[in-house]
């Protein structure tokens, strides 16, 4: 199962984002929440996502999910720091982070590959809410 | 100049840090972040103290990444990486290797943030800064004076950012807005050059 890690400024966006796709997700999806800083305080941390990408990885790849500006300039830092086998399987969606993280956990939870996983999280972008 | 010019160079970058940036910038959370950053530089360097230039500047990049916060930290991380990488096992930074560092910044900040000149960002002070380095260091110029030619380009790279709008980051938000005030990045360039140069010029 292709995993998730979710970067947000706020750790606890990062951990609440977890916690509401969690309810939809299978329970051996691996979802690893990295946001925040190491003493709490806003701001994104290159090293933690690398970390939680390592955890969220079981063979089959990460799809990372990020907020805004630095949060992506940081999941970029860890990403190149990943050994080449590591970096092939993961990707970066470009899509809201509540949202995307939501339709990437359903996903993935199918057994879908990291492409379809990636896919279903952008679709999010253009998702309407109000008829 | 050997590996312990990375923690005193950081410990320039520090003190300006701390009085410049919350002073003279002052623009949203970049001077806390900074300082943040290379307070925490400092305690990482003097708690392990690192054996060589090369793990000097990965531990700066490392920490950098980790504690800034902002945008700063992956770019001026991913910078120090790439210096990090050309050190090798050289423990002196001449001219030459200084120039290679520089260059490689640059590069590893363009191609991370993907912002060219003209954006507004820290790469319209590092890539005049870089430039004038070269110009300097072609025309034979010691490492003390291509430094200081580059500062003086950073420098006009500041003040050149408070011309124009910016196009990346937070800034570019405000578009035309952004035009008559200085940048942060380019501003924190600026400094960390300075302080650079002037620890160059103290230790001769």
């Amino acid at each position: 199962m292709v995993g998730i890690v979710i970067v947000s400024h706020s750790g606890k966006v990062a951990q609440g984002v977890k916690e509401i796709a969690m309810q939809m997700a299978d329970e051996k999806l691996k979802m690893v929440a990295a946001g925040g800083l190491g003493d709490g305080s806003i701001g994104t941390d290159a090293a933690a996502v690398y970390n939680a990408v390592m955890e969220a990885d079981s063979g089959e790849g990460v799809l990372v999910t990020a907020d805004l500006g630095s949060a992506v300039l940081s999941a970029e830092t860890a990403l190149s720091m990943l050994g080449e086998k590591l970096k092939s399987r993961v990707a970066i969606a470009d899509a809201p982070v509540v949202e995307g993280t939501i339709a990437a956990a359903v996903t993935a939870s199918s057994g879908a590959p990291l492409a379809d996983v990636k896919a279903a999280a952008e679709e999010a972008r253009d998702a309407r809410k109000l008829e | 100049m050997d590996a312990m010019e990375t923690v005193t160079a950081a410990i320039n970058k520090n003190r300006d840090f701390l009085t410049e940036l919350d002073r003279s910038i002052g623009d949203a959370d970049h001077g806390i972040n900074m300082a943040r950053g290379f307070n925490a530089v400092m305690e990482k360097l003097e708690s392990s103290p690192p054996d060589s230039l090369q793990q000097g500047l990965k531990s700066v990049a490392m920490t950098l990444i980790s504690t800034v916060g902002g945008a700063s930290g992956p770019l001026y991380g991913t910078a120090f990486l790439r210096c990090s990488k050309i050190a090798q096992d050289k423990s002196t930074v001449d001219s030459e290797l200084a120039s290679l560092m520089l260059n490689e910044a640059v590069n590893g900040i363009k191609s991370l943030g993907k912002a060219s000149a003209g954006d507004k960002t820290m790469v319209d002070a590092l890539e005049p800064a870089a430039k004038a380095f070269d110009a300097s260091y072609k025309s034979g110029c010691g490492l003390l004076s291509c430094l200081q030619s580059s500062c003086k380009a950073a420098r006009e790279g500041v003040e050149y950012t408070k011309t124009i709008a910016a196009k990346k980051g937070r800034a570019s938000y405000l578009g035309d807005r952004s035009i008559g005030h200085q940048d942060p990045g380019a501003t924190s360039s600026a400094i960390i050059l300075e302080a650079i140069t002037e620890y160059c010029k103290k230790t001769g």
